[in-house]
């Protein structure tokens, strides 16, 4: 009797454990990932604001007017400090990385010294420009680095708390890809002695836009199920599913979708005027057969074959079997910036896999474009006399204010990068000023 | 009779010989397409290589058509007196196999073992390779040595949006996943969250494929495409900053948002 008691007692006591260890055992998982998360943000923060500082100073050496290069400067400072932020979150304390720390102060010092006094009075000297030119060489080298390292991070799924365990555990330098990698990127910055993107234009998100303006006559759903049918390119439109949006959409719309076998396809249009706004085709993609030059054919054909009219072509990217491209509305050789479009072709066999009208219905309406109170020479003498201009046209684009201006805009080269500059055509302000992208090293490519 | 085959071996001989000499010296010329700004792969190395040997372009040769590209490649259209378009159609190829040789076994060679040169020229051989760092990462089949990124993204910053994407929402339809995506960057270019893609996909609380570690799953090339699409613009979402699946939703708050529409599981709100 008594030993069956003890047994019952005993296993309960098992049990019990079993449960609090499994319970702790929760627990301190949930507290791990959350630290985890906690680094992995600062560290993917920190490659994201080196990227940012690079761009930023880039194109800050392209500037001309002092009321544009002031506002600029603050802004590599602030990143700056951001970034120095984020190296302080880094279970770094063991690692010697204080140089990089040190480099980013001095990005700071440097641009702060520069922003807060009157480049109009006393604009950037020659050496000054000098080691604005280095701190850019600098950056991109520290950028590269640790795109390097956060590749290897992301690729081979590692973990800082590894990391700190590691170097928690042994006094001896590591096999640690992290360790490694900082330490490499920390002695880049010792042979230095003292010395948003809000850049693509066209994924412009609307600020205070809507698609309000967009009107026309209702559409009833059998008349929005007829036009899926022939977007999607479809037989039978029973096989459509249509919703409608609910009351937190900026306007009502339709959403259509199929799917047949591996296909899938989805419509967003407006109810009012039954305009397509968004349309995706999801499919497994084949090999290669088009060139991007062809799909340019196929995309432009479509827009023409849906009423889109006058658009011209203004950037075209590969991605592996797909070809995206954006479109620009022109009005009497006018680009108009705000109103783009972008579709995407698949380049096995040429079909359109998307397109994205949004912006293009935010802004689109009729406007009145005035001459230019300035010529094409005046506003040239506006751009940095440093920069090679290759091309030229007029833009009408959104200015940081949100209004839209008529402007010329300028394609030129200075050193190895390429900058899109607009001037105002009516008062010769420098707009805006953008550094092309460049593609990307392959961070998979080699052996 | 025993003469026969030995003759016939002679005159196949002759033909092989005189057909042999009469090879062009360029191994390979360029596949019929027209090459423009922002295309990648075999034609665009040699369109590179070929402006290179001329001396009209002197930056890596990397597969993909950018800028220095076409600078280089309107310059040649302006020295030889063609229609500066920037396009590689079949008369400025024509005119780049006539003006300059291209070895491409040797230019591949090169390009893929991830060397990196800049001067592929007259004088025969190339110089100037400096060795790139290699990665620690296991070799995959032959690739460009760069690839298009969009504006303002890195190959990392969309990797780690497909990891966050394909940790929420895989299993949903395809729209679904790309809405997903277009939620994170409505986040970071709304001034209520945080304003780096990281920011966003980290804060506290603010995924549940975060909180629990599903984010660290591998993400499928699904994801990534779903990815890409939101960063060139689309937003299957209808300008979404919140979603939830309403079976598993814990919050009533999140009730609370005006919805805006429902992908797969996932109703999506302002």
């Amino acid at each position: 009797m008594i030993r069956s008691i003890l047994l019952i007692i005993l296993s309960l006591g098992v049990i019990g454990t079993g449960y609090w260890g499994y319970k702790e055992h929760q627990e301190k998982n949930a507290v791990l990932i959350h630290a985890e998360n906690t680094y992995q943000r600062s560290f993917h923060e920190l490659a994201y604001h080196m990227d940012l500082l690079h761009d930023k100073i880039g194109t800050s050496l392209a500037m001309n007017s002092k009321t544009r290069l002031s506002p600029q400067l603050v802004d590599i400072w602030r990143i700056s400090s951001e970034a120095l932020a984020n190296v302080g979150q880094l279970p770094l304390t063991l690692l010697p990385f204080n140089k990089t720390e040190e480099f980013l102060s001095n990005i700071g010092d440097f641009t702060y010294r520069t922003a807060v006094r009157d480049l109009d009075k006393e604009p950037l000297s020659e050496d000054e420009m000098t080691s604005l030119k280095k701190l850019y060489k600098q950056a991109s080298e520290i950028k590269d680095e640790l795109r390097n390292v956060q590749y290897a991070v992301l690729e081979n799924d590692l973990r800082w708390m590894d990391v700190e365990l590691a170097l928690a555990t042994h006094d001896d330098p590591l096999d640690n890809t992290i360790i490694d990698g900082f330490k490499t990127v920390e002695k880049k910055v010792e042979g230095y002695s003292e010395s948003s993107t809000d850049s693509p234009l066209m994924t412009e998100t609307g600020k205070g836009q809507d698609l309000k303006q967009l009107s026309g006559k209702k559409t009833s759903e059998n008349e929005a199920l007829n036009y899926g049918k022939k977007l999607f390119d479809i037989k039978d439109k029973s096989d459509i599913q249509l919703t409608k949006s609910g009351e937190g959409s900026d306007i009502p719309i339709f959403t259509l979708s199929y799917e047949q076998g591996d296909k899938r396809g989805y419509l967003d249009m407006s109810v009012h005027g039954s305009h397509p706004i968004s349309l995706l085709v999801e499919r497994p993609l084949n090999k290669k057969q088009l060139s991007l030059n062809e799909g340019y054919e196929r995309a432009k054909k479509f827009l023409t074959n849906n009423d889109f009219k006058d658009m011209t072509l203004q950037q075209s990217t590969e991605y592996d079997q797909i070809g995206v491209y954006t479109f620009l509305y022109q009005q009497d050789n006018v680009k108009v910036y705000p109103d783009s479009i972008e579709v995407k072709v698949a380049l096995d066999d040429g079909d359109i896999l998307g397109l994205t009208a949004k912006n293009y219905y935010m802004h689109h309406k009729q406007r009145q474009i005035d001459t230019p109170a300035l010529s094409m020479a005046e506003a040239k003498k506006k751009v940095n006399p440093q920069v090679k201009i290759m091309d030229d046209g007029l833009a009408v684009i959104r200015s940081d204010l949100g209004d839209e201006v008529l402007t010329y805009e300028f394609i030129g080269t200075y050193e190895d990068d390429t900058y899109r500059i607009f001037i105002n055509a009516m008062d010769g302000t420098e707009e805006k000023i953008e550094r092309l992208q460049k593609a990307e090293r392959n961070f998979s490519h080699g052996t | 009779m025993v003469f026969r085959p030995l003759f016939y071996m002679l005159i196949l001989g002759t033909i092989m010989f005189s057909s042999a000499l009469f090879i062009p010296q360029y191994t390979k010329a360029f596949s019929p397409q027209v090459i423009q700004h922002g295309a990648v792969g075999d034609d665009v190395i040699e369109l590179q290589a070929r402006l290179q040997y001329l001396g009209f372009y002197n930056k890596q040769i990397d597969g993909v058509f950018g800028w220095s590209t076409y600078w280089a490649l309107r310059n040649f259209q302006y020295e030889f007196g063609l229609n500066i378009d920037g396009l590689a159609g079949q008369t400025t190829k024509d005119k780049l196999v006539k003006a300059s040789q291209y070895n491409e076994q040797d230019v591949k060679e090169k390009v893929r073992s991830g060397d990196k040169f800049t001067h592929y020229g007259k004088e025969g051989t190339k110089k100037d390779t400096n060795k790139q760092q290699q990665e620690t990462t296991p070799s995959t089949p032959p690739t460009t040595p760069a690839v298009n990124v969009p504006n303002g993204f890195s190959q990392n910053d969309i990797k780690l949006l497909a990891n966050a994407v394909h940790g929420e929402a895989r299993g949903e339809p395809y729209e679904g996943q790309v809405a997903v995506a277009a939620v994170i960057l409505n986040r970071v270019q709304s001034p209520t969250f945080p304003n780096t893609v990281s920011g966003v996909i980290f804060e506290p609380r603010a995924f549940t494929a975060v909180a629990d570690g599903q984010i660290w799953l591998t993400p499928n090339d699904t994801s990534r495409r779903a990815v890409l699409d939101a960063i060139n613009g689309w937003d299957p979402s209808g300008n979404a900053l919140y979603y939830f699946n309403p079976d598993t939703a814990t919050s009533p708050w999140i009730w609370t948002r005006p919805q805006i529409k429902r992908i797969g599981k996932h109703i999506f709100c302002k």
